[in-house]
């Protein structure tokens, strides 16, 4: 009997979307499916807005990760007008990436994912999410809400405002770090860093016990994996070149500027949810998929550069035993390893006083009528491609968001979950496993997608849901305008 | 100087003969809500919100252009009033584009403001999403349509201060809109001296500073 499971809604997400799994007569799995069922339209609004208005108005994509936005806006801005930043400015929007970097990895872990990874999977529902953690674990679950703090604070009090700020501008920031929020983040550090090490702790304990089969097989896929890295192949988040690994560990391409994105790059759409699909154009719609964030970022990079994140870098790698970490349960410890280099990142920039002092903003008029700017955001490589009329109104724009560019590895991993978690083929009248949903739901979560960001562009596409059977009629058809 | 003694919600105030009602409101501690009035400015009655009832008078009177006369008796604050003033501005916001979280003039404008001023939650009328432009053809500065509210504030100061007339307004009813000069690219009107008086009047984000002015070299008027 063909039949489709769903999934609706799928929770603790940044966002609204639907998961289903369609079952052909033989009981085979014919396809597993993200639908994301919300539409933006941003792109459409600002057409027409000046490029400097840019960074403020991408902002308001996303509530929690308005920084990466502004900075990657900036860095737009920064082409447009031809100017290279002050080293002061480059300092401090890094600073202000870092800690935007580790308070959504600590949102991420700590409020959205901590459930599946600390508490079990058959845990009764009510209890999963952060006041689940907070039932079993108050200590951790109480730090982790201080991290978070943490990094919000560093927001706050550099950029004036902890959601929404309007600091980073084209040709630098507005103004340099203050003596006070130095010293403020100078006294917070060392809490921020014994709760990195706590989960940590915590969490490596679990990867050896409970978690073992998990990290190896929950949701492993092949794929490619981008993002930046510094000149000498070091861990980046803003200022780097673009490297492109094979799930081999082969480096594919590297030192590609972010210019090079609109023939490298293209998206593709399909029927069935507004999330577009982006893949290398040189590998073709399905063998061109990639994933990016915090897994791509450890697996691409050659160290990060600090000597705590370095050390769990290391031991990231080696808990895989391949050159490369495939497993989308990954994307958990990646995030772990990636809140120590935020935290010796800051802790490094901070550590004199040369971001408190100099110019910070670099002025000119309009130089280039097109610019790409990019900049990894928390879950991934993020582009922003402007065209300007010779006012500097934008007259096309194209964002490329992180989430999008998961969307295939997180259908593909919702596959490999249900192909692991049914006893395929499914004859009629088999019971459901408990904990499928559960996992179904936590195959999306690793990669922590942020649905208001990733289905910002406006389209004609309506949003269809079709049931096939195994000779390919249709035998239901559900469609939205 | 002749003085006048008239009474505003019941006070007794005293303001020279033929004052604009808005001095006897400020004389009585009064004050309402303005957008188009500016102290240096010539008062149009633009957008109505200084509205009061005269005793006698058919209708409410416009505060900033009426003349204050001996014996006159003002109410500022009835319920008509409040319900006018609220949906002034509610219509304001309906029939232009001013998203405030993203624009400039965000917590230094004059219409949000009045907005808070006459306790508007929300907006009860249709809104117009008007197809507007940003002209954004002048080195220093930038005028964004979807954000005016035809006070005529710029129109005023350029023509009574600076004395360059570069704006006007054209069309009529809700197609009026501001234009430079004769409806060209603001950065294409000679007469324009590039003073930014119009930028320092205007009471929303209209006409602001652009972000993207390099310091030095000054392109100067």
């Amino acid at each position: 009997m063909a039949r489709t499971i769903t999934i609706d809604p799928v929770t603790r997400l940044e966002g609204h979307a639907r998961i289903t799994l369609q079952v052909d007569d033989r009981g085979a799995l014919v396809a597993a499916r993200f639908h994301v069922t919300e539409l933006r339209g941003f792109e459409t609004f600002c057409e027409g807005r000046p490029f400097s208005e840019m960074p403020m108005l991408t902002a308001r994509i996303c509530g929690i990760c308005p920084v990466s936005h502004q900075l990657c806006a900036a860095r737009t801005g920064d082409k447009l007008l031809a100017v290279q930043p002050p080293a002061t400015a480059r300092g401090l929007r890094q600073l202000l990436n870092l800690a935007q970097i580790c308070q959504s990895h600590a949102l991420s872990f700590f409020y959205l994912s901590s459930a599946d990874v600390l508490l079990g999977w058959t845990d009764d529902p009510d209890r999963r999410g952060i006041f689940g953690l907070i039932a079993a674990d108050p200590e951790l679950a109480r730090a982790g809400i201080r991290l978070r703090q943490f990094g919000q604070g560093v927001i706050e009090r550099l950029a004036g405002r902890r959601i929404h700020p309007s600091w980073v501008v084209p040709g630098g920031v507005r103004s340099a770090l203050t003596p006070a929020t130095r010293a403020w983040i100078l006294e917070h550090l060392p809490e921020a860093r014994r709760t990195a090490a706590l989960a940590l702790e915590r969490f490596k304990a679990l990867l050896d016990g409970r978690l073992q089969r998990d990290a190896r097989r929950f949701g492993d896929l092949p794929s490619l994996f981008m993002a930046l890295v510094a000149a000498d192949g070091s861990w980046a988040c803003s200022d780097g070149a673009l490297r492109i690994v094979d799930s081999q560990g082969v480096i594919v391409a590297d030192r590609l500027s972010e210019d090079a994105m609109p023939s490298m790059i293209d998206e593709a759409v399909e029927p069935w949810t507004y999330l577009r699909f982006p893949y290398l154009r040189a590998r073709g719609r399905i063998d061109g998929h990639y994933r990016v964030g915090p897994l791509a970022r450890l697996n691409v990079c050659s160290g990060i550069g600090t000597p705590w994140a370095d050390r769990e870098w290391r031991e990231f790698r080696q808990r895989a035993g391949a050159p490369v970490v495939t497993s989308s349960f990954a994307y958990h410890h990646a995030r772990l390893v990636e809140i120590v280099a935020c935290l010796e990142g800051i802790a490094r920039l901070v550590d004199d006083d040369s971001l408190c002092q100099g110019r910070v903003r670099a002025r000119a008029a309009l130089n280039a009528n097109e610019a790409i700017g990019v900049s990894e955001a928390p879950r991934g490589t993020l582009f922003h491609h402007y065209v300007v009329d010779d006012d500097g109104l934008i007259t096309r724009i194209n964002l490329i968001i992180a989430t999008g560019q998961n969307n295939r590895a997180m259908n593909l991993a919702l596959e490999a979950v249900a192909r692991e978690e049914l006893p395929w083929p499914i004859g009629p009248g088999v019971e459901l496993p408990a904990q499928l949903l559960n996992r179904l739901e936590a195959a999306i979560r690793c990669y922590d997608p942020c649905l208001s960001c990733s289905t910002h562009a406006a389209g004609a596409m309506a949003l269809q849901v079709q049931l096939r059977g195994a000779d390919g009629q249709v035998w239901a058809d559900d469609r939205r305008p | 100087m002749a003085v006048v003694t008239l009474h505003v919600d019941g006070m007794a105030v005293a303001v020279p003969a033929g004052a604009p009602l808005l001095q006897a409101l400020t004389a009585a501690g009064v004050t309402l809500p303005t957008l188009c009035h500016h102290p240096r400015l010539s008062p149009v009655a633009a957008c109505r919100l200084c509205l009061v009832e005269l005793e006698g008078a058919p209708r409410p009177v416009p505060a900033c252009v009426t003349a204050a006369a001996e014996g006159q008796r003002l109410a500022t604050d009835t319920p008509a009033l409040r319900q006018g003033r609220r949906l002034i501005v509610e219509l304001l916001f309906a029939e232009g584009n001013h998203p405030c979280a993203v624009c400039v003039a965000d917590g230094d404008c004059e219409l949000q403001d009045a907005a808070q001023r006459v306790g508007m939650d929300r907006v009860t009328v249709p809104y117009r999403h008007p197809p507007r432009q940003v002209d954004a053809s002048h080195p220093l500065f930038l005028l964004d349509h979807h954000r005016c509210i035809l006070c005529s504030r710029c129109v005023r100061v350029c023509d009574e201060i600076e004395g360059a007339h570069v704006w006007a307004m054209a069309e009529r009813g809700g197609r009026t809109r501001l234009i430079a000069g004769l409806d060209q690219p603001w950065g294409a009107v000679d007469s324009c001296t590039s003073c930014g008086k119009c930028v320092a009047v205007c009471p929303t984000g209209a006409l602001v500073t652009r972000e993207d002015v390099p310091l030095s070299p000054w392109p100067g008027p």
